[in-house]
């Protein structure tokens, strides 16, 4: 049962990604394409947690929270300069 | 944990894990399909905002139920990150709001709401008369 399910997932999961790409590559504006990068982390957090499941092993929760923190703080980063033209002033 | 040992949790566990997994992956897929199908950025910024963390955070639920059922234990890191990431996607949405409202990205005609720096009717007209200090094509006078 789980084995079933694991597979529906990683292909809804991936299919995900797949239109958050499109957003990126098409998106008319600049935030657009910042959102979809945004989504696409939290995605990719996602598939690594299936990833774990499949492999039945503990090793990429580190590397989960990792790409969690690091996504919103490049996030926030990017914001910040197309509001100020600074990340840091 | 002794009250783990009984003969129906693993069916138990299993079946959890298996709805909550796929029930996060079809989260996780309507809010990047509506990513894709709206109409202009205010309404695509309402998908990923709000249906992400509960896709991704359902994965999470499934992933603990997971290791409970395999060698019963919990895990805390994957709570770590749901909580990071329930913190975290408001602060990201509301930045993103700003970024699009400096930028006056062009809103659909049925997007309502407007705030009120770019409602017309608020604004105001630009004055007939310039101002004495400014000639009108950008340069100041020169004493």
């Amino acid at each position: 049962m789980i084995g079933i399910a694991l597979w529906i997932s990683f292909f809804l999961v991936a299919m995900a990604i797949i239109l958050n790409a499109y957003r990126l590559l098409v998106g008319p504006s600049l935030p657009d394409r910042i959102i979809a990068l945004d989504t696409m982390y939290v995605n990719s957090i996602a598939l690594i947690i299936l990833y774990t499941i499949w492999l039945s092993t503990r090793v990429y929760f580190e590397g989960a929270l990792l790409i969690a923190m690091l996504g919103f703080i490049s996030t926030v980063a990017v914001c910040k300069y197309l509001l100020r033209g600074d990340i840091i002033e | 944990m002794a009250w783990l040992d009984k003969a129906w949790i693993d069916t138990a566990l299993e079946a959890l894990t298996a709805f909550f997994m796929i029930a996060g992956a079809l989260i996780t897929f309507i809010s990047s399909f509506g990513m894709v199908h709206l109409r202009d950025f205010y309404l695509r910024m309402h998908g990923p905002a709000k249906a992400t963390t509960l896709g991704v955070g359902l994965i999470l639920v499934a992933c603990m139920f997971y290791f409970l059922l395999i060698d019963r234990t919990f895990h805390i890191q994957l709570l770590l990150v749901t909580i990071f990431l329930l913190i975290t996607a408001p602060i990201s949405a509301h930045l993103l709001a700003k970024v699009a409202l400096h930028q006056k990205l062009p809103s659909d005609i049925s997007t309502t709401g407007a705030p009120s720096e770019l409602r017309e009717e608020d604004v105001g007209q630009e004055p007939d008369t310039p101002h004495p200090e400014d000639p009108g094509n950008g340069q100041r006078h020169s004493p």
